[in-house]
């Protein structure tokens, strides 16, 4: 399915106040795309996240999905493109009042007709397909930081969504749990063709999930590379984009 | 699969199907998604159940439309109903990413233990839990106490270890910031009492004791009371918020490992905040409900200004006055303890932190109540 535009991002600023954190940012995230957004500490991947799901407005700028520029879109409109998006926050998010499966089931009673077995019978599915089976009953703070992000994204997959995504997946992870959920992520990818866009640092997932990225810099303010994250590694000629993908081990080609 | 919105989708159906005397072959054509009715399984169930002799079923996808997890949680009913009548399954029909995702889902076991079933308690069981549960909220609450009581003697020897700037915005939250919500409450309860009084008074043509019952009722109890109230409400529920939220965020905990008593930190400050304020809150509403008074008497029963003043300083001596002081200072302990309280004992979740705020009123509220009627009856008992 490679080549069609699931999102499409024109000539957007980034700004708080007076403050102009990325200008001129153009991009287009191709359906099916594990899309890394990458970047130093500070340089607005979060932001670019929360403009790409419409929590935050850009100061200037487009962000397309299909024909619909999701910030010219009336109120009606944008709620439902956004229904068609999971998001896995970066401390999971989870209401912290609800069990597990209240949390999963919520977006499942609103937006769809299932019955309560039908909707349990979803809800068992989704906890069983991040790991979670038999936690159903669990609240939020009987469970680990990184359980927690698996329900949050138990939570984010419940309407089966066409694209996925994920603020700092492996922050906070293990090892081997961040390998799992890279795993996990490719997938979703593979078996639902999900759109899958990803705001990491960690240079492990960066090489093992993602097929397309962006590098945002923060001295020049702007996209300064883009593609595949293991040829940027390999032969960008760009030097920031080459440290940092090399962990500033200049030279080596090494993981 | 992600075929646009637009398009609407063929309607889910499935068509079994025997083309081998043990073999049932399902048919699954159309979009098989959560936001559409599904069909069925009793059908499937009925006829695999029924039907001794069939030893496989098999799937048939070449006409499947969209699928998503409606497809999944269907073909896992159809499943379970095969494995507990013994049939084998041939995924070989399904799409490959339908078999990845039920291969995923099967893959981590369920933990054992963590399912957790519905657990009934005998009556005498469950009358015990709540007695152990009381006990323990009765010794949390001395605990409480205790380590208030420590950190005060701390203070007295310099060693409490919250921050001055603390204690002056807390004293500007819970004093200054308060002034308007004192100054109309308080204002309203002088000119009640002063109306309800009027009317009694007026059938004696004793109307000018107006003055009387609005000094003494306003100074001795009712100004504290009314501070105190609108000080549970405001001030206690910001504290029990405030430190339920620092609860949630795991702030205490990172206190009590950095070696400070949160006790000392953030509960002594608020309780002196609230012992230096609540008086002086309290004089001022003693002083807004006379105003109150004087309005009713001058306006209603035409007592001359000067006339109502000169009887409510007759009438007004400095015990009352005291009593009315020492009124607030405990209520200010009892309302900064509430708050204080319920806030270290919130759990952890955004409704718990809603609990403790509704439980720090009502315990506030509560304990002026009960005091009140204590300090009232010891003051009959002195003679004051």
């Amino acid at each position: 399915m490679g080549g069609i535009a699931a999102i499409l991002v024109e000539d957007l600023d980034m700004a708080y106040g007076d403050f102009v954190l990325m200008r001129d940012l153009n991009f287009t995230v191709n359906r099916g795309d594990v899309f890394i957004i990458m970047g130093g500490s500070g340089c607005g991947k979060s932001t670019l996240l929360k403009i790409l799901v419409g929590l935050k407005s850009p100061a200037r700028g487009r962000v397309f999905f299909g024909d619909i520029d999701l910030w010219a879109a009336d109120p009606k409109t944008r709620e439902a493109i956004q229904r068609r998006f999971g998001i896995l926050y970066q401390s999971g998010a989870l209401w912290s009042s609800m069990t597990l499966a209240e949390n999963i089931a919520l977006p499942l009673q609103q937006y769809t007709k299932l019955t309560p077995g039908q909707v349990r019978e979803v809800v068992a599915l989704k906890l069983a397909l991040v790991g979670l089976a038999g936690f159903e009953d669990f609240y939020p703070s009987e469970i680990s930081g990184g359980m927690k992000k698996r329900a949050g994204l138990a939570r984010a997959m419940a309407l089966d969504p066409d694209i996925l995504f994920f603020d700092e997946p492996s922050a906070g992870l293990d090892p081997v749990s961040s390998r799992l959920l890279d795993d996990l992520i490719l997938e979703l990818r593979e078996s639902l063709k999900t759109t899958i866009v990803v705001v990491t640092h960690e240079l492990a997932s960066i090489f093992a999930i993602g097929n397309n990225s962006i590098y945002l810099d923060v001295e020049e303010k702007t996209i300064t590379a883009s593609g595949d994250p293991r040829k940027l590694r390999d032969d960008s000629p760009n030097s920031n984009v080459h440290k940092f993908l090399t962990r500033g081990e200049e030279g080596s080609h090494n993981e | 699969m992600n075929v646009s919105m637009d398009t609407t989708p063929a309607p889910p159906r499935l068509l079994a199907t025997r083309p081998a005397a043990d073999t049932l072959l399902l048919e699954l054509s159309g979009s098989w998604r959560l936001t559409e009715p599904l069909p069925e399984t009793d059908e499937v169930k009925g006829s695999i159940e029924s039907s001794k002799n069939i030893g496989q079923i098999a799937f048939d996808t070449t006409r499947l439309g969209d699928w998503d997890s409606g497809l999944i949680i269907y073909l896992m009913r159809i499943f379970d109903a095969c494995s507990k009548a013994g049939i084998q399954v041939d995924r070989k029909g399904l799409p490959e990413g339908v078999r990845r995702l039920m291969t995923l889902a099967a893959e981590v076991p369920e933990r054992k233990g963590a399912k957790r079933g519905i657990q009934k308690e005998a009556f005498l069981s469950s009358l015990g839990g709540r007695a152990v549960d009381a006990s323990r909220a009765a010794k949390d609450i001395i605990d409480f106490l205790g380590e208030s009581f420590v950190a005060f003697g701390g203070l007295l020897k310099g060693k409490a270890t919250f921050r001055r700037a603390d204690l002056l915005l807390l004293i500007e939250e819970c004093g200054l910031q308060a002034l308007p919500i004192v100054s109309l409450i308080s204002l309203l309860v002088g000119l009640i009492l002063a109306f309800v009084g009027a009317i009694q008074l007026k059938l004696f043509g004793a109307q000018v004791y107006v003055a009387d019952i609005v000094a003494i009722a306003m100074v001795r109890v009712m100004g504290a009371i009314m501070t105190g109230i609108i000080m549970a409400g405001r001030t206690g529920a910001a504290f029990a918020a405030q430190i339920g939220t620092m609860q949630v965020n795991e702030e205490i905990d990172a206190l009590k490992t950095m070696g400070i008593s949160p006790v000392d930190f953030l509960v002594l400050p608020r309780m002196i905040a609230l012992i230096i304020m609540m008086p002086l809150l309290c004089i001022y509403a003693d002083l807004m409900g006379i105003i109150g008074g004087l309005i009713v008497g001058v306006g209603m029963l035409n007592i001359n200004p000067i006339e109502y003043l000169n009887r409510t300083q007759e009438t007004l001596t400095l015990t009352t006055f005291w009593i009315g002081l020492f009124h607030s200072a405990v209520f200010g302990v009892l309302v900064a303890m509430a708050g204080c309280l319920r806030g270290m004992q919130c759990g952890r979740s955004a409704s718990d932190v809603g609990y403790a705020a509704t439980s720090a009123v009502v315990t506030g509220i509560v304990s002026i109540i009960i005091a009140t009627a204590i300090i009232t009856f010891m003051c009959e008992v002195l003679g004051l």
